[in-house]
């Protein structure tokens, strides 16, 4: 009972805080990998703070809907992941999540936000199968979808399942690239000043609702630096060099490439992003029958 | 409840998100404007994003002379910007229409058709007085 509650508290409380702090030292960095100074690191919490502060306007009620469950169902699956449940539970919540960000994309008659919504459904058809298919890769290395069985496997002292599940790893970087709109992949809205779309997705929410989204955001950080630890979880360096270093990549590739097309996008996580998974699915499996 | 709109409060002045609007300008001014974006001025420093949305803006910096024509842009955009907002005319032409002000289509500055908080003149003005013209319309934002 008391776990859970401190699972509710930390994932409610030090989960955005930690998403917004990392969301302040991408920007930093990003600024000195252009050789600019940069703004502080705190700036993602000065600007989520002025956006609650604007007067509230919504298109429609759908709109402002869509921005409330995305929150929750974003800050749900982090709290689900603190409490060491279930992956796939954990997966389908973040989906409904995802879902109703593309809902508030559709529920305006603005082209650049309808745009926007299309290309994020393609970005969730892209990332979504990579996902399911590292929790499949756990479930083979682990015997079970819950995460305290990876707990249960590392504090056994068995190997970091970074060793067994490698190409699962660079799979699931891909995938969080799309996740998190990072370049090449901002497709759908970007978290650069201009996009093409203006700023596609997100164009028609305003004030506080684009707070939300934000917020929202933040607790996706945070569930994804969460699933990048379980890949070294016998150690809390080897927790954080996972976590930092996946971070690290995504930044670096934020800044060194330009946006593909969606077509581009769904060809690369297709073929190269499927085949890694199948490949380490098929090594993890090692001609045993799956149980 | 005091505590959280102290904090906004605070945050507010320290996250203005721009939107640029070129109203019949040269693109002197607009030069300029982007010119403040570059490594060298970097105005990120300061939380300042060049946003190209009204809706998610929080100062609009208008350069250029207001006519019959895009008047009715310039208050669209206005009109799409949630308040507190703040408006800053750059150049001589945006503060009074400049050397067109006597043209039989141009109305004068942007004053003319909506609020102005700060005026920057110059003919460009440089990067550091635009920078400078942001942060003193910031201060309206302290008064709120």
């Amino acid at each position: 009972m008391i776990q859970v509650l401190v699972a509710i508290l930390a994932g409610l409380l030090l989960a955005p805080l930690a998403g917004g702090l990392v969301t302040g030292i991408d920007r930093k960095l990003t600024a000195r990998l252009q050789s600019r100074f940069g703004p502080p690191i705190l700036q993602p919490f000065f600007d989520l703070l002025k956006l609650f502060g604007k007067k509230a306007r919504a298109v429609n009620a759908m709109q402002v809907f869509c921005a409330v469950v995305y929150v929750v169902a974003a800050a749900l699956s982090v709290v689900l992941f603190l409490m060491r449940s279930d992956l796939l539970i954990i997966f389908f919540v973040q989906a409904v999540g995802a879902v109703f960000v593309i809902l508030g994309g559709y529920a305006v008659a603005s082209p650049y936000a309808q745009v926007g919504a299309q290309r994020e459904m393609l970005q969730v058809l892209a990332y979504e199968p990579i996902l399911i298919l590292v929790f499949a890769g756990f479930y083979l290395v682990t015997g079970s979808f819950q995460i305290s069985a990876i707990d249960a496997y590392a504090a056994a002292g068995g190997k970091p399942l970074l060793v067994k599940m490698p190409l699962l790893f660079l799979a699931l970087g891909y995938g969080l690239a799309i996740k998190l709109r990072k370049s090449p992949f901002d497709l759908s809205t970007s978290h650069h000043g201009h996009q093409e779309l203006v700023k596609g997705l997100t164009t028609e929410f305003s004030g506080p609702y684009l707070g939300l989204l934000e917020l929202g955001h933040w607790f996706e950080v945070a569930l994804i630096l969460g699933l990048t630890t379980l890949f070294w979880s016998n150690s809390l360096l080897g927790m954080a060099v996972v976590a930092g270093g996946a971070y690290f990549l995504e930044i670096l590739t934020d800044n060194v490439t330009a946006r593909l097309t969606w077509r581009a996008m769904l060809g690369k996580i297709w073929v190269s992003g499927l085949v890694m998974c199948v490949l380490n699915l098929v090594w993890l499996a090692g001609g045993k029958a799956v149980p | 409840m005091n505590l959280i709109r102290r904090f906004i409060n605070k945050s507010r002045p320290k996250s203005p998100w721009i939107v640029h609007f070129d109203c019949g300008s040269c693109n002197g001014c607009d030069i300029e404007v982007l010119a403040c974006l570059t490594p060298m001025y970097d105005v990120e420093r300061f939380g300042i994003v060049n946003v190209g949305n009204p809706k998610h803006a929080d100062v609009m910096l208008v350069t250029g002379t207001v006519n019959h024509r895009n008047k009715h842009v310039l208050e669209n955009l206005y009109a799409q910007m949630p308040e507190p907002k703040a408006v800053i005319a750059i150049g001589a032409c945006g503060l009074t229409g400049g050397v067109f002000r006597e043209c039989h289509n141009v109305l004068g500055g942007v004053d003319k058709v909506i609020p102005v908080s700060a005026y920057v003149p110059g003919c460009p003005p440089r990067p550091e007085a635009i920078i400078d013209g942001v942060v003193m319309a910031l201060k309206k934002f302290e008064e709120i």
